[in-house]
């Protein structure tokens, strides 16, 4: 992928009034997320890592965004949703199931465990999953389909897009208070925005956004 | 500037005290009873229901507690620019749902904090069409309500005073109403579109009225269109329940509790309610009063009525209709969304900066019921649940998807759902964190409903094909507001409360929030909740003088 907001850092920001403390304080505590499980087993931990690098998948240039953990971290303080579908399980129960169901699949079909099967192997049995093939084993009754839905993409997606190196990839603002934005029509951009390189014009545009304040 | 201790560990508003909103580390000072003190009116629920009838029964003259399960905010030291962190303003207490088409809660539908769900709304704040009122009657379906427009319409007038609406000078559709009391607010990209849409179409539209001010307003700053009002503002210029009628009933002398959880409304001998039991700061406690109002909204509300069932009444309080908790109402929230060459960036400003009801004023349909659609700008968490689950992307793709943020466009209705009785609230044998039965919320469209979403779909893709949008593609499968489940009426026998909010049951037994409206209309609720509250205080008093309380 090309770069679309080449230089661009939302975090240059953070000194600047578009970030208040607690802002400050919730991103620095989310930057600082440590890397080790601590609800999910290790084994099942691995399976997650392997699982998030395909839903997510990402360059190999940056430090990754640490969904594994983030995702962990998640189930650990039992944050919850605020509703539970009738047939699935609560949150921590569901993921420990579902690993283990894609690990029996990769056994099954690729006979490796997940974590050892290649990339389009393992988007293979996650297919299999979100259409609803698997079934039984570590599923119980869980449907895959709902838990490949309601868990693994919402929790994995919610988990990279809250992060701030993945507002910087797409051009985010970011925090935006006490500043706010000034320029709201179409084509519009405040000096604090990501500036857009079009074709052919990356360097004007890493330059300008070196100095997005 | 320093950033205060955790709102959800400890009470704030305790000890002769509240939280000082625009003030940060500032108190102002409460009044507070003793829980032997029979005060006249315990109101539980301090959202868009709850907040003005607290103030307006405190500002009357009656002693009044308000309760809320919910924190005490402090916008200006609390609230951070972060979708993930903010999640705290929502209800997150576990909810069972199912039926054809469940209805996901949490963010999407129910606040937990003083001030409600008006703490982070989108501010928009619309009237009924009048037919509404008497859609049975005049419409042909739902159910007609007890109460008048032309009162309604009086009363529409005094909620957008005190919540300083800023709208349009001419409003386009339905009977002639004052000019709002704040200006609009300027439209930004996706509101242009929006705009630009409606009128390739031939239809009207109005930069939409919203409950942010857009000049100073007493402590509130003007608007700095940071766009994150689905989490609170942190500038305190949204006119949410916190900054507005909360201040004010605290200086009329009604005492707010927060972080306290009622879990059950007692019954006398006589049959009256004679008080409240709440958990608050680790065990149990009783509060007596001489009336008691329900305004936990559309869950909450007949959660806390069943389960508060005892001999005298088996099938929980206010319920000899059987209604409680049937005819929940949702509204259809699908969208449509494109890309434009040009850069929109519309995260910036309120989310929903323009608005068309045409096709709630406009009969020419095929099915029943109205809907409007109006401008969006999610942020990216949001973005992303609704990339990933109405494309089904993940990998590579999504990635992509997401890259084109800046240059989304979008248009997202607000539909009306027809009550029915298979739609509804009960409780589970699963408990909560305080030990009460878990709901459960049972959904499913009717073909009517079914018939107004894809018309809907159809028109919004038109407008975003009309402004030359790529790329474009519908969410079906969104839904918000909720209302219904304890629904007003003039008969006891086909609603729970009369038309001043009273359980027909029970006479001092009041309910003032979203579950009392019999149909839902195609706007949002919540200046209708707030109307509706007004009136209640005032027919509160007029009971009272005439000794009818
Ligand atoms: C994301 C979002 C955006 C919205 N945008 C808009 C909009 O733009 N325009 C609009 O008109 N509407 C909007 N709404 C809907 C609007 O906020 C609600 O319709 C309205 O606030 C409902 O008012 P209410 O008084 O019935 O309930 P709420 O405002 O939800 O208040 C209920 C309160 O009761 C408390 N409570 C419940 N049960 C108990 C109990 N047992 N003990 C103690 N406390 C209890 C809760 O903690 C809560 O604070 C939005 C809602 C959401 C979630
Ligand atoms: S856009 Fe306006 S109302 Fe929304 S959060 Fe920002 S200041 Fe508050």
């Amino acid at each position: 992928m090309t770069e679309r907001y080449p230089g661009y850092d939302v975090l240059a920001k953070r000194r600047t009034p578009s970030w208040n403390e607690q802002t400050r304080q919730v991103i620095d505590h989310r930057l600082a997320i440590t890397r080790e499980p601590r609800y999910l087993l290790p084994e099942l931990f691995n399976i997650l890592d392997a699982v998030c690098a395909r839903i997510v998948p990402q360059p190999g240039d940056r430090p990754p965004v640490p969904l594994a953990a983030l995702v962990d971290t998640k189930l650990y303080t039992n944050m919850q949703d605020g509703f539970r579908y009738a047939e699935m399980p609560e949150q921590g129960e569901a993921w420990r199931r579902g690993l283990a169901a894609l690990d029996e699949a990769a056994l099954a079909h690729y006979e490796k465990r997940f974590p050892q099967i290649s990339g389009e192997q393992q988007d293979d049995i996650l297919r299999r999953m979100e259409r609803g093939e698997l079934s039984g084993g570590a599923l119980g009754d869980m449907p895959a389909q709902m838990f490949f839905a309601h868990r693994v993409l919402l929790d994995i997606v919610s988990a990279y897009y809250a992060h701030p190196t993945a507002w910087s990839e797409f051009g985010f603002g970011g925090p935006a208070s006490p500043r706010g934005y000034v320029r709201m029509g179409l084509d519009r951009r405040d000096p604090w925005e990501a500036v857009e390189a079009k074709p052919g014009e990356e360097e004007t545009a890493r330059h300008e956004n070196a100095r997005v304040r | 500037m320093r950033v205060s201790a955790d709102p959800l560990a400890a009470p704030r508003a305790i000890g002769g005290r509240a939280p000082d909103v625009f003030k940060p580390g500032g108190w102002v000072e409460m009044r507070s009873y003793a829980e032997d003190d029979v005060v006249d009116f315990v109101v539980i629920g301090t959202g868009a229901g709850g907040g003005p009838l607290i103030a307006r029964l405190a500002e009357q003259g009656f002693s009044v507690i308000g309760f809320d399960a919910g924190p005490y905010f402090r916008p200006l030291e609390d609230f951070a620019s972060d979708e993930a962190e903010q999640q705290k303003l929502y209800w997150l207490d576990q909810r069972i749902i199912d039926g054809g088409n469940p209805i996901r809660m949490g963010g999407k539908n129910s606040g937990k904090a003083v001030g409600g769900s008006t703490v982070h709304f989108a501010m928009v704040s619309l009237r009924f069409r009048p037919e509404w009122f008497k859609s049975r009657s005049a419409l042909g379906y739902g159910a007609d309500w007890p109460l008048d427009w032309r009162e309604m319409w009086d009363y529409y007038t005094r909620a957008e005073k005190a919540l300083s609406i800023a709208g349009p000078v001419n409003y386009p559709w339905g009977p002639k109403r004052p000019r709002y009391p704040y200006r609009p607010h300027e439209l930004n990209g996706a509101a242009e579109l929006l705009a630009r849409g409606a009128e390739a179409m031939g239809y009207k539209w109005t930069a939409t009225p919203l409950a942010t001010v857009s000049a100073p307003h007493g402590n509130s700053p003007p608007c700095v269109y940071r766009g994150f009002c689905r989490f609170g503002c942190s500038t305190n210029a949204k006119q949410s329940q916190l900054v507005t009628f909360i201040p004010r009933a605290i200086a009329a002398g009604a005492e707010i509790r927060d972080l306290a959880m009622v879990g059950r409304v007692e019954t006398g001998p006589d049959g009256r309610a004679t008080g409240v039991h709440y958990h608050r700061e680790g065990r149990w406690r009783f509060q007596k009063a001489r009336n008691i109002v329900v305004a936990g909204y559309a869950i909450e509300t007949p959660r806390l009525l069943l389960a508060s069932a005892n001999d005298r009444y088996p099938d929980g309080l206010a319920n000899s209709s059987g209604l409680v908790g049937k005819n929940l109402m949702t509204q259809s929230n699908q969208a449509v969304w494109g890309v434009m060459d040009k850069e929109v960036r519309w995260n910036k400003g309120p989310p929903s900066l323009a608005i068309t009801e045409h096709w709630n004023y406009d009969d020419r349909k095929n099915f029943q019921g109205g809907y409007c659609w109006m401008a969006q700008g999610p942020l990216p968490v949001e973005w992303a649940t609704v990339v990933t689950g109405s494309r089904k992307l993940w990998g590579a793709p999504l990635r992509e998807q997401m890259m084109q943020y800046n240059h989304q466009v979008g248009l997202k209705m607000v539909g009306e759902m027809l009550p029915s009785e298979r739609n509804q609230v009960t409780l589970t044998d699963e408990v909560d964190q305080y030990g009460l039965r878990i709901p459960r919320i049972t959904y499913s469209w009717s073909d009517n409903d079914k018939a107004l979403i894809q018309h809907a779909l159809g028109e919004m893709q038109t407008s975003l094909e009309l402004v030359g949008a790529t790329d474009i593609f519908r969410q079906e499968d969104d839904t918000n507001h909720l209302a219904g489940t304890a629904r007003m009426g003039s008969d006891p026998r086909s609603s729970v409360v009369s038309a001043d909010c009273r359980s027909w049951d029970i006479p001092n037994l009041w309910i003032c929030d979203g579950s009392v409206f019999p149909t839902v209309g195609g706007v949002n609720p919540s200046l209708t909740i707030t109307a509706i509250a007004l009136r209640t205080a005032d027919r509160i008093k007029a009971l009272a003088t005439r000794g009818e309380l």
